[in-house]
């Protein structure tokens, strides 16, 4: 087979990008930030991902932890699960990566600004949430409310523990955290996260729900933002699937009809209850 | 449409001028005691009256394994796309696969257009051959898909003594001016061409019980149907439905490094939804981790959300899945008339 290396522009081709920094946030998870080389933004929304290229190793989806109001260059936080992820992890800074993206569609800014933002982070959920909490924070008077529920199964799995420690110190931001399972030093509330929505009062006309954790979550919190007052259409979650493509072809992402990469990685809840593959 | 003939003995010099003009030809040849698309030397390989191929001509627009980037790992990172252009001529393919062939066309030329099939796309051309011998396991009459009025270059179907070439394209035009001796088709001849196509549709063997475009409200009710637990309890998870299908295109992307370290390709290889870790993620959430759910997820793509997304079903009913499924379970015939019986 004859094959030809053309200028054409390929969708499966990446960008490249250096790492300029990494950091360790928790036992597993790392957060590192890219430079692209050729162009000075990523040109992302909250709620978008990138395909990261470690060339050798393979490519994975990551949703972007930065806010785009940050420039200059991106962040990534990713917990060390596969093998893609594996092979982040142990990359030193100077290193070079490929990006294709971003892809998907992020949180309907449009629709959020002059709300109030009721933020629902499980876990690792905080990863793509903190790049919307963000964006919130740098133009703080285009939005009502910034309300953080944040919650880990354990004290030692927490992320961004620096940031948390900051948003909390904050009169403009209300964040309550909770730990399924304390230890010694925690002082915390300890419960699953839908315990801490008897803590804040929201006002359900003016209240949008942005929504990420683990699979398991979502049926609880939703149910928990429904007795709040919020419509199904006021319910932001973004889901997670394999999106090996990003681009609509390689059928991985699917539920039901529905490319996540395409027509998500965020969805209103109107549009998930839709999916049977999804609840 | 303009019709020409080709008289029979006139044929293989038609072949063998097209393998001598240097372009690559692939028609369906004898494997086996079956037929397979393959490479055509001189026309006394290729068998314009086949049956079906144990591989549909899918191969040549999505290679089973392709290489979609090549990249340097020096100190200065190169990474270039790799894309192939190289003419090939398809000959003898029959209407079905030619509907599958438009059916992917729609599917890599919507939104985020796929460079690399549609440069490789650009390059083949079409020459059916209508189906006058059909898969004991095809229901193509049912589907509308035994008859082609686009998609190809050429078309031709068997009278007797001769072709009749339906000419679909001013590129296929151009071939019969240069490589093959025509002459002008009468109207008894393309009478009798249509007769022909009329007795192949009588010898379909299996039939849907309702017409194609009911298939997506039909599965519309049919979510919780025990149907899919029946069948599916069978299954054997190997993707052999879907490495034959014309129209499945799912597909898995890995790297791969050369030994000295330094250089590497990324490509992209055909992928099965009926394989158990197809929609495994990191961390270990699979999210069609029953048969069931894998059955009803390919019956659903094939009847249902493609039919929304690209306006076309995602089967042409060639009948190659259930030919190749061992459990005896994969026509999508078969289940979508099971469906229907539940819900008369």
């Amino acid at each position: 087979m004859i094959t030809q290396a053309i200028t054409q522009t390929s969708i499966y081709l990446p960008q490249l990008a250096e790492l300029i920094k990494v950091k360790s946030i928790a036992e597993r998870e790392k957060l590192f930030e890219f430079k692209l080389q050729d162009v000075e933004e990523l040109g992302h929304k909250p709620g978008q991902f990138v395909e990261i290229s470690l060339f050798g190793v393979g490519e994975m989806p990551v949703s972007v932890s930065s806010s785009p109001t940050r420039k200059g260059s991106f962040e990534l936080a990713a917990r060390n699960a596969g093998s893609v992820s594996n092979a982040l992890h142990n990359l030193t800074e100077g290193a070079t990566v490929g990006i294709r993206g971003p892809f998907g569609k992020g949180f309907p800014l449009e629709s959020l600004k002059g709300k109030d933002i009721l933020v629902v982070a499980g876990g690792i959920g905080l990863f793509p949430l903190r790049s919307l909490i963000n964006y919130i924070l740098d133009k703080r008077d285009e939005f009502g409310r910034l309300i953080i529920l944040s919650g880990c199964r354990t004290p030692r799995e927490r992320v961004f523990v620096n940031e948390l420690g900051q948003w909390q110190k904050r009169q403009d931001v209300e964040l309550l955290e909770t730990v399924d399972r304390g230890d010694e030093e925690w002082t915390g509330n300890v419960g699953m996260i839908t315990t801490l929505f008897s803590k804040v009062t929201v006002a359900p006309q003016n209240t949008f729900a942005t929504v990420v954790g683990p699979p398991v979550m979502y049926k609880f919190v939703v149910a928990e933002c429904k007795k709040k007052g919020l419509r199904d259409e006021q319910i932001l979650l973004s889901l997670e699937r394999r999106m090996k493509c990003g681009v609509g072809k390689c059928g991985h992402c699917q539920i039901n009809g529905v490319y996540v990469c395409q027509e998500g990685p965020v969805f209103t809840y109107t549009q998930i209850r839709e999916l049977k593959e999804a609840t | 449409m303009e019709n020409k003939i080709i008289e029979k003995h006139n044929m293989a010099s038609f072949i063998n001028k097209l393998i001598n003009s240097d372009t690559k030809i692939i028609g369906p040849k004898r494997k086996d005691g079956k037929y397979a698309f393959d490479k055509i030397a001189d026309a006394s390989e290729l068998c314009l009256d086949y049956d079906t191929t144990l591989l549909p001509p899918k191969m040549y627009l999505l290679p089973p394994k392709e290489t979609l980037i090549t990249f340097k790992l020096e100190k200065e990172y190169k990474v270039e796309p790799v894309m192939e252009d190289k003419s090939v001529i398809l000959f003898g393919v029959h209407p079905h696969d030619i509907k599958a062939i438009e059916f992917l066309d729609a599917a890599f030329s919507a939104t985020n257009a796929d460079s690399n099939y549609l440069c490789r796309r650009e390059k083949i051309t079409i020459i059916g051959v209508d189906c006058l011998n059909p898969n004991p396991n095809a229901f193509c009459a049912s589907l509308g898909t035994a008859i082609a009025e686009t998609g190809f270059d050429l078309l031709l179907t068997d009278i007797g003594d001769s072709y009749v070439v339906t000419i679909g394209s001013s590129k296929g035009k151009g071939l019969l001016r240069e490589y093959a001796e025509t002459r002008e088709a009468s109207q008894a001849e393309l009478a009798q061409r249509d007769i022909e196509r009329q007795k192949a549709l009588a010898n379909y063997k299996v039939t849907l019980k309702m017409p194609p475009e009911e298939i997506p409200k039909l599965l519309d009710k049919s979510w919780d149907s025990p149907v899919f637990e029946e069948k599916s309890e069978k299954c054997l998870n190997c993707g052999s439905c879907v490495m034959v299908c014309p129209t499945c295109f799912c597909f898995d992307v890995q790297d791969d490094v050369a030994l000295n370290l330094k250089q590497g390709e990324r490509y992209r290889q055909w992928d099965a939804c009926m394989l158990t870790d197809f929609a495994l993620v990191a961390g270990g959430a699979n999210f069609r981790e029953d048969k069931k759910s894998r059955l009803r997820h390919r019956m659903y793509r094939k009847g249902k959300y493609s039919w929304e997304r690209y306006g076309k079903l995602d089967c042409v009913g060639c009948g190659r899945c259930a030919s190749a499924c061992l459990a005896e379970i994969a026509s999508p015939a078969e289940i979508f008339n099971l469906l229907k019986e539940e819900n008369k």
